[in-house]
């Protein structure tokens, strides 16, 4: 009596909507919390983020020209895939950070809980971080909160899923796309995260997922002119210190967590927005 | 052949086919109760009404009218989930609820069109258009809001109110039922809700939707009745706070009845419209904007654009123009996809407007109605233009609720909004013209709640609505939609 | 002339003299309406929820393909694939004579010779593009050699296009003087004057071109040569019918419009139709007024007429591929 034998899954990156593997071939091994083999991950490239880079731009403009009613639904669908596969999350979250069963489906639930906090924001950045200026004078003036572009990720290490979503869905739902580089040694859940993307009417480019080790894609993304800014989670003081001079090579916005970020401030989706200020005269 | 009748001869005349949309769709039911504590449940005296189609006058479904006591378990269900649940629900959970609903309102979009449009009256394409989806935005936005109060402006952790009663009109029902619901709950209020009494329908459906939604017993309920049941609710002392949209002479009888009480009270209330047309006016669009604006929903509409306030160098021009898109509109059956006005809301609507439309002519302006055929069952008023109107004329001041603009004219942009403001309402505005610095001057001095520039009767869920003066106070939509429901 | 239209007197928008300078046509085009993108828009896309069916399909779609100017303008095109395109021209299905012809046939100035010599004088027309299609790029004597070899070697219509160069840097007067030269050069054939405005981009720009155009001469304005990235759209044929509607009324004469490029569907043709009935009026439903330039449109037309007879979806092999 023999057991059915699975069909084992291939990770492979998230670029502009498609799943290649590495241009550069290469693959490497994660395992699971305790040691065990879980999968050959795709080991991204210089020019996979490159061609990353190149379909966040150019998805970019058009992401941020549909509504933001829609980005909010597109967003919300995501939580839809997510809590539908929900299962299939926690086992990964489960097995990359060494959670039981109970603690695993908890973190999933927070993590949907938090999908559904960014789709509900779409909507809501103008009113908040927006709105008319009263100057002197016969003007009427407003400001709009505008994404800043291409942002790049790199994913905290440690919080495999519950921290990627917060890292991408706070740039994404201000209008921005996102290259992700996703937790070195933990990164199937993001991995499966982008691929829930591909489900729920994510335009190609919005969100791309590039896994492979840290401290070789990093510094690419950081010095990357055609990036707008960077969150460092998912390197240490040092590391983030290095990259931090490196992205101000190009005047990059940086965002590093600390200890003001919690579940309801809003720094990181300011991070990446900038405000536009219009002036135009009234008379008759 | 003279060359105007190069066109106006044969405009609309290759002729559409009837295009019904099915009604199968809505499987309305024979009769309906009240929707308390979650359930469907009969009126304590067992007093019902009918619910009519106004475009042939049929008989849809029998509704219950709920009595005082039938009121007085509706707010107690209310104050119980209020207390044991809602106020103790996360605005995580709140908002995944609402989110529920606005994606059951997205799936059963064509059938809630569907009964909409033969409940009201109003064309099948603007209640599938305009209506639901509407609808479901404003609930998906105001989702948005419940786990994210703290950044609406209010101050830290803003707390609800309580019990919400809320009375709507029957010229957007489900429209309505949507714009007062979603943001109480969202900031963590418990509602009664009492749907106008000619187009009970979708509401009842929407009640339907959130059992599907498992949204909690008693966190809605839906009390179905006249205004004596309206009555009742504004009177009951467990209601915290009352939102009221319909007529300026009701909602000044509700703001009396509860000044001595602790009641917090929004009204949205009449208006009369004023659409400001400068001759540097983008012209074709301008023509359609106006008729938008008062054709649109046959004229029911709050802040129609029923006066026409119109530059005097281009008047002739522009109600050329005007009488020959007027002749085009398609009146009949708001089930026909091509139709474009629909029936009057009903017998009593329809007799105010003929009333006033005829006493427009003894006052003395000059009338052009649409030469469309009416037809013999139902509530219809042609679509009707008056020109030559002064600012004196009771159809210039009095709000028809109808297809019937008032033309009147200006010469400075200054007269314009001397006459634009020259009433004792102050809902919605527009204003066309080119040059923007003239618009945004106007704008500024317009007393309205609502300014539409180059456009007009546009809606989201995002954009606050609501007038000044006795057009009523507080907003409707928008973060500003949120104070009404919270206690800061 | 003033005339009482429901007892309303009217006298006309704008009296519309010979025009005489550059000055003069500026003044003329510059006192035009402007254009709101977001309302006229929102127009189109109203009027494309009109809904066609039945005996108005049937109609409409027979009425669509007697509009159709069929077209070939490739660099690969032969006499041999100009024969055919005409033989479908003439009987679009050869198995139902009930299906109307086409209303011509366009193709490039040196195949004219061979269209003419297909389809005789069996009632469909033979359209040449000409002065220097589709760029419009090459010196004023070439452009109308261009023609006078279209009109010699026998063309009933000419869709020449306009210097979108001069018209954006303000060069009104030489672009007012090229069409009218142009139309000198037809002789009896009527002129399209093609505005390209996928490269105007404005709705403004399209409402002044074709004043420009129609005030020059044009017999019909046509939206697009079909070979740059935007081509005919409902919006641009909203605007184009407006001023044609207006031109019409200001100075008694009657012009026609072309759409061209990118009308795959009998559902797109439908909307147009819609935009005219509704515009200008069924006056201007009669291909005299109004055409499809198209290619792969004549084949969905058929399709949905066949459709339409037999009650059930149809087998795009049913018709000749051209």
């Amino acid at each position: 009596m023999s057991d059915r034998l699975e069909v084992r899954k291939t990770y492979k990156l998230l670029i502009n909507g498609a799943f290649p593997r590495s241009e550069s071939g290469r693959t490497y091994e994660v395992l699971t919390e305790r040691g065990e083999f879980l999968a050959n991950v795709a080991q991204g490239s210089r020019k996979d983020l490159r061609e990353a880079v190149g379909a966040a731009r150019g998805a970019q403009a058009k992401w941020w020209g549909s509504s933001a009613y829609n980005r909010g639904q597109v967003i919300y669908r995501l939580a839809e895939m997510a809590e539908s596969r929900r299962a299939e999350l926690a086992e990964h979250v489960g097995l990359a950070e060494g959670l039981s069963a109970k603690q695993a489906s908890k973190s999933v639930s927070r993590a949907i809980d938090r999908m559904v906090w960014y789709a509900g924001w779409t909507d809501k950045i103008a009113q908040v971080f927006g709105g008319a200026n009263p100057v002197a004078g016969p003007f009427f003036n407003f400001s709009i909160p505008k994404p800043s572009g291409v942002i790049a990720v790199i994913a905290s290490q440690n919080s495999s899923l519950e921290g990627f979503v917060d890292e991408v869905l706070a740039p994404i739902c201000a209008g921005n796309c996102v290259v992700a580089v996703a937790s070195e040694r933990r990164p199937t859940p993001s991995v499966l995260l982008g691929e829930m993307t591909a489900t729920s009417d994510f335009p190609a480019g919005v969100l791309n997922v590039v896994t492979g080790v840290t401290s070789e894609l990093a510094p690419t993304l950081a010095s990357h002119e055609d990036v707008d800014g960077i969150d460092l989670a998912g390197l240490d003081f040092e590391s983030a210190n290095e990259l931090h001079v490196i992205a101000a090579g190009s005047i990059k916005r940086v965002f590093r967590p600390d200890e003001r970020d919690s579940a309801s401030t809003t720094r990181r989706l300011r991070a990446f927005i900038e405000t536009s200020t219009v002036w135009h005269t009234i008379g008759q | 052949m003279d060359k105007k009748d190069l066109v106006n001869s044969q405009l609309g005349a290759l002729a559409y086919d009837a295009a019904p949309e099915s009604a199968l769709i809505a499987r309305i039911k024979q009769s309906y109760g009240l929707f308390i504590d979650g359930s469907f449940t009969e009126a304590s005296a067992h007093e019902q009404f009918v619910t009519l189609n106004p475009a042939n006058e049929d008989v849809l479904a029998t509704v219950s009218r709920a009595s005082d006591d039938d009121v007085d378990r509706a707010v107690a269900s209310a104050r119980r989930a209020y207390q044991k649940v809602w106020s103790k629900t996360s605005g995580a959970e709140r908002s995944k609820y609402l989110f529920r609903i606005a994606r059951l309102i997205q799936e059963r979009s064509r059938e809630l069109a569907v009964v909409e449009t033969l409940d009201n009256g109003k064309p099948i394409r603007e209640s599938r258009d305009i209506d639901i989806p509407l609808a479901a935005a404003h609930f998906f936005y105001y989702a948005g809001w419940a786990d994210k109060l703290d950044h609406a402006g209010f101050g830290a952790n803003p707390q609800p109110i309580g019990v919400a009663g809320q009375i709507i009109p029957w010229n957007f029902p489900l429209l309505m039922a949507a714009w007062k619901l979603a943001p109480a709950l969202a900031a963590g209020n418990t509602c009664v809700l009492k749907p106008a009494e000619t187009t009970p329908l979708t509401a009842l459906l929407l009640a339907e939707i959130l059992q599907q939604a498992e949204l909690p017993d008693g966190v809605v309920n839906i009390v179905t009745g006249d205004g004596a049941t309206g009555a009742a609710l504004v009177g009951h002392p467990g209601v915290d706070k009352i939102a009221f949209t319909g007529s300026t002479e009701v909602g000044r009888l509700i703001q009396q009845r509860v000044a001595s009480s602790q009641k917090r009270l929004t009204l949205e209330l009449g208006g009369k419209g004023a659409n400001i047309v400068f001759e540097d006016a983008p012209i074709d669009e301008m023509i359609e904007g106006i008729i938008d604006g008062i054709f649109f929903n046959q004229g029911h509409v709050c802040c129609a654009g029923s006066r026409l306030l119109v530059q005097e160098s281009i008047a002739d021009e522009v109600l050329r123009r005007l009488v020959r898109r007027v002749e085009q509109l398609r009146v009949g059956d708001p089930m026909d996809k091509n139709t474009d006005v629909g029936a009057i809301n009903s017998a009593a609507q329809l007799a105010r407007i003929q009333e006033l439309t005829a006493f427009g002519e003894r006052e003395g302006a000059t009338r052009y109605s649409s030469s469309c055929v009416l037809p013999e069952k139902g509530y219809w008023f042609a679509p009707t233009v008056f020109a030559d109107v002064a600012q004196s004329h009771r159809i210039a001041r009095e709000e028809i609720f109808g297809p019937v603009l008032s033309v009147l004219t200006f010469r400075t942009p200054e007269e314009a909004v001397t006459k634009a403001n020259n009433t004792n309402y102050g809902l919605a505005c527009g204003v066309w013209s080119e040059k923007g610095s003239r618009t945004l001057w106007v704008a500024e001095r317009l007393r309205a709640g609502v300014i539409w520039a180059n456009t007009y009767n546009r809606f989201d869920p995002t954009s606050p609505f609501g007038g000044v003066r006795e057009s009523g106070f507080g907003r409707e939509g928008g973060r500003q939609g949120l104070e009404a429901y919270l206690n800061v | 002339m003033v005339r009482d239209d429901y007892g309303v007197k009217i006298a006309p928008t704008i009296d519309v003299p010979a025009v005489e300078s550059e000055t003069q046509l500026r003044a003329l085009l510059g006192a035009l309406s402007g254009v709101d993108a977001v309302g006229l828009e929102a127009r189109a896309a109203k009027l494309a929820t009109r809904s066609i069916k039945k005996s108005t399909k049937m109609t409409a779609i027979d009425m669509a393909i007697s509009m159709v100017d069929l077209t070939t303008l490739e660099g690969a095109d032969t006499p041999g694939r100009v024969r055919s395109l005409c033989t479908k021209a003439l009987r679009p299905d050869p198995r139902d004579l009930t299906v109307p012809s086409v209303a011509a046939v366009c193709v490039y100035p040196d195949l004219v010779a061979q269209a003419r010599s297909v389809l005789g004088d069996a009632g469909v027309a033979v359209a040449s593009v000409a002065t220097a299609f589709p760029s419009g790029r090459a010196s004023m004597a070439v452009k109308l050699l261009d023609v006078a070899e279209a009109v010699d070697a026998g063309a009933d219509e000419i869709d020449m296009v306009i210097d979108r160069g001069a018209f954006l840097s303000g060069r009104l007067g030489q672009v007012f003087d090229e069409i009218a030269a142009v139309k000198r050069s037809c002789g009896d054939a009527h002129l399209k004057v093609i505005l390209e405005t996928g490269e105007l981009v404005t709705y403004d720009n399209v409402r002044r071109a074709s004043w420009l155009a129609m005030l020059a001469g044009a017999d019909f304005i046509k939206t697009s040569t079909g070979k740059v990235g935007v081509n005919a759209t409902p919006p641009v044929a909203l605007v184009m019918l407006e001023a044609v509607r207006d031109f019409a009324e200001t100075t008694g004469r009657v012009v026609g419009v072309k759409v061209a490029g990118g009308i795959r569907t009998t559902k797109d043709a439908m909307k147009y139709l819609v935009i005219v009935n509704e515009t200008v009026g069924s006056s201007w439903l009669t291909p005299q007024l109004f055409r499809f330039g198209a290619s792969s449109l004549l084949n969905d037309l058929l399709m949905q007429r066949l459709k339409q007879q037999r009650g059930a979806y149809v087998r795009p092999d049913e018709f000749s591929g051209d």
